[in-house]
């Protein structure tokens, strides 16, 4: 059976993994399954998750969407590793201010200061 | 009334299967008729939030104890300055009052269950039958317009 088509670009620097999504609407359950999936698999073979989440091509994105974010924040801190999230436009970053996910992550307003952000 | 783009207004009811494609010509039908009358930029992104948001939770949890996932039905009605969007499942239906605070701090590390609360942020109003299985939810275009 054919690999599924990555929904990911996935690229690694200075020890930090940087996530951007390919899709501009996080919206379609299967989708939002095999990112959770993919991003799951890049913390499970790292001792010390360092990653940095890119909204940069995001236009819409659904509360599954953010629950996978949440599996993904609960398991890299179960490792001891840091996530970051950056790029979020303002229509998105309202959703996050409304479920107080802002206080759970740390969001930065462009890739390079939450790149700069890890300790 | 005819619209700038020449889609039709009054009421619409669509029958809809837990299909992407068929979702997504559906929310693509409600958008052009928003865009046709005006409403903004961020009025459009609310609309469709909650829209993506009840039509998921029908499926996922409306539908969760049947053995088959039949379609829903939509029903919606645009107006220059008000938008009406009702789902209704096929389910057994929902208490709203049993649905946990996802803002709390004890349900912030909780994956599920913010769908409902961003629909009640995003929308005007919002109302669900007696059963638990038709949820309603109004939009009113800002005084302003700027939203």
């Amino acid at each position: 059976m054919a690999e599924a088509e990555s929904r990911l670009r996935i690229n690694t620097e200075a020890g930090v993994t940087r996530v951007e999504f390919i899709d501009r609407n996080i919206l379609d359950e299967a989708n939002i399954q095999a990112i959770g999936d993919e991003i799951n698999g890049l913390i499970t073979v790292a001792d010390d998750p360092r990653l940095l989440i890119s909204f940069r091509n995001v236009d819409h994105l659904s509360s599954a969407a953010l629950g996978t974010l949440i599996t993904i924040n609960n398991r890299i801190r179960e490792k001891g590793g840091q996530l970051r999230l950056a790029d979020i436009d303002a229509q998105i970053y309202e959703v996050f201010v409304i479920t107080r996910l802002n206080r759970l992550f740390e969001i930065h307003e462009t890739t390079e200061k939450a790149a700069e952000s890890f300790g | 009334m005819p619209e700038p783009n020449g889609a039709t207004s009054g009421p619409v009811r669509v029958s809809v299967a837990n299909d992407r494609d068929e979702i997504e010509r559906t929310a693509a039908a409600i958008l052009v008729k928003l865009e046709a009358r005006g409403y903004s930029k961020a009025s459009i992104f609310a609309i469709k939030l909650a829209f993506e948001e009840a039509i998921t939770n029908a499926f996922k949890h409306g539908h969760r104890a049947l053995e088959a996932d039949p379609p829903v039905s939509v029903d919606y009605e645009i107006d220059d300055d008000e938008v009406l969007i009702a789902i209704e499942d096929r389910g057994p239906g929902f208490d709203v009052k049993e649905v946990p605070d996802p803002t709390l701090d004890e349900n912030l590390t909780v994956p599920s269950g913010r769908g409902l609360m961003l629909i009640r942020s995003y929308m005007t109003e919002v109302r669900h039958n007696k059963a638990g299985n038709r949820v309603e939810m109004i939009y009113r275009k800002p005084a302003n317009s700027a939203k």
